[in-house]
């Protein structure tokens, strides 16, 4: 039996524990897991001899699963996605993810042969970074990094660097230009980008 | 330090009183008793040269449509794999010794010594270059140039440039493109039948650069909306990167962006 004394305690700390849960969700080790999981699931692929197609899919379907999609696709659309509709936002982020599959999916067979090693993981705003290095058949190795972060409930990535280049960014100025393009028509932009990458 | 001597021998007279001068800046400031004032990381694009770059940029892609594209699409049909290796091998042996030149520039003297040696092992053991025995030993190339030179001088980057033919570049690179021509101690070293066969072999790099990285570079150039603004974004981020090893990711707070709908 618990005495009062006890309980209080318990009760003390009930609110606590239930408060340190989600922040605990997220740590660096399970950054770590995560890319280390998303790295050997595109080995795989690669590995699998699959037609462009076969990898064009499986890359959607690992992107799907382990990427934040709905930020992905808000953070692409910036300053456009304030004036688009629920149904806008929701076509672009399923195009959008197949864009991506296609474009760096065709860059992926560049990895054939290589390998993507975790460094380290530093602590950032919100979210862990998950350093690697990359090392590709014939290339001085280059850095990839991956942000990572429990907003959605589960460990998710929201953006990648290459050797500095923030791919979050330099696809925001592509969708920004494609709508520029296209004189505004956010559903011009998406129906093109179905086709594109 | 062999390949340092071999540098100030090998200079013609103008080339010599300018790689001394070069030389004489970070010394100055050894002197001095401060570190070398490298420029600070900037941020944002300032391209005040837009309308003209654009033009340079639109002859750039009818130049790499008309002639690399297709000579590079021939070489990587025809060129067996072995030989594209022994090209870029070469290619970066012929280039270490105006790197080393930069390494001295910029004070480092680790990265001197690491191409240097570099330079050494593969001209001989590496027959002339052809292969990368000191690549293999652990020695991988520490690459520089001279526009990272004026930046570890503190010169700043200036406004974003498109060259003619070079491509993408800024106010500090261009400057350091044409310096790192003049200043290559092979170039007064070498019988003209000799720079014509080294001439041979830079170009040769160029095109096997753009068949490796085929998928790439046609993306930008030929499938993106705007292949201006998506190159000057790219080499901008990615220069910066290779220039402050220090910068740190920019921070982006997952929790701060309106995702509703998506």
């Amino acid at each position: 039996m618990l005495t009062r004394r006890q309980w209080l305690a318990a009760l003390a700390a009930a609110p606590a524990l239930t408060l340190a849960r989600p922040l605990a969700a997220l740590t660096e080790a399970s950054g770590r897991a995560l890319i280390d999981r998303v790295v050997a699931e595109i080995n795989t692929v690669i590995a699998s001899g699959a037609s462009e197609a076969g990898m064009f899919d499986a890359f959607e379907t690992i992107f799907r699963r382990y990427a934040d999609t709905s930020y992905v696709a808000a953070y692409a659309m910036g300053a456009d996605g304030r004036s688009a509709s629920d149904a806008q936002k929701r076509a672009f982020t399923d195009a959008y993810v197949g864009y991506l599959a296609r474009k760096y999916g065709r860059r992926f067979r560049e990895f054939i042969g290589g390998r993507l090693e975790v460094r380290d993981v530093v602590p950032a705003t919100n979210a862990v970074e998950v350093r690697t290095t990359a090392y590709l058949k014939g290339q001085a190795p280059f850095e990839v990094s991956f942000l990572v972060s429990d907003r959605t409930g589960s460990d998710l990535f929201f953006n990648m660097f290459v050797e500095g280049i923030n791919m979050g960014l330099t696809e925001r100025a592509e969708i920004g230009a494609m709508i520029d393009a296209r004189g505004g028509d956010i559903d011009a932009m998406i129906r093109d980008l179905r086709s594109a990458g | 330090m062999a390949v340092g001597s071999m540098i100030g021998l090998g200079l013609s007279r103008p080339c010599r009183r300018l790689f001394i001068a070069l030389c004489l800046l970070p010394a100055l400031a050894l002197v001095a008793g401060c570190a070398l004032p490298e420029a600070p990381a900037p941020a944002g694009i300032e391209d005040p040269f837009e309308e003209r770059n654009r033009r340079v940029h639109a002859a750039n892609k009818g130049i790499d449509r008309a002639v690399l594209r297709p000579v590079a699409r021939a070489y990587g049909a025809v060129v067996p794999g072995v030989a594209q290796t022994g090209l870029r091998n070469v290619a970066n042996t012929l280039d270490l010794p105006g790197t080393v030149v930069n390494n001295l520039l910029q004070l480092d003297l680790p990265s001197a010594a690491r191409n240097s040696a570099r330079f050494t092992i593969n001209a001989t053991l590496g027959i002339g270059g052809l292969f990368d025995p000191a690549g293999e030993m652990g020695l991988a190339e520490a690459d520089t140039d001279f526009g990272e030179t004026l930046h570890v001088w503190g010169v700043p980057e200036g406004a974003y440039v498109e060259l003619p033919v070079f491509g993408p570049s800024n106010k500090r690179d261009a400057l350091g493109t044409v310096v790192d021509i003049v200043l290559n101690p092979l170039g007064p070293m070498l019988s003209d039948e000799t720079r014509r066969v080294v001439t041979a072999i830079e170009v040769g790099e160029v095109v096997d650069t753009r068949n490796r990285y085929a998928v790439m570079i046609d993306g930008v150039l030929y499938e993106s909306a705007d292949s201006y603004a998506q190159s000057r974004l790219l080499y901008l981020q990615n220069r910066r990167f290779t220039l402050h090893t220090d910068i740190a990711t920019p921070d982006e707070d997952p929790m701060a962006l309106d995702t509703e709908g998506f």
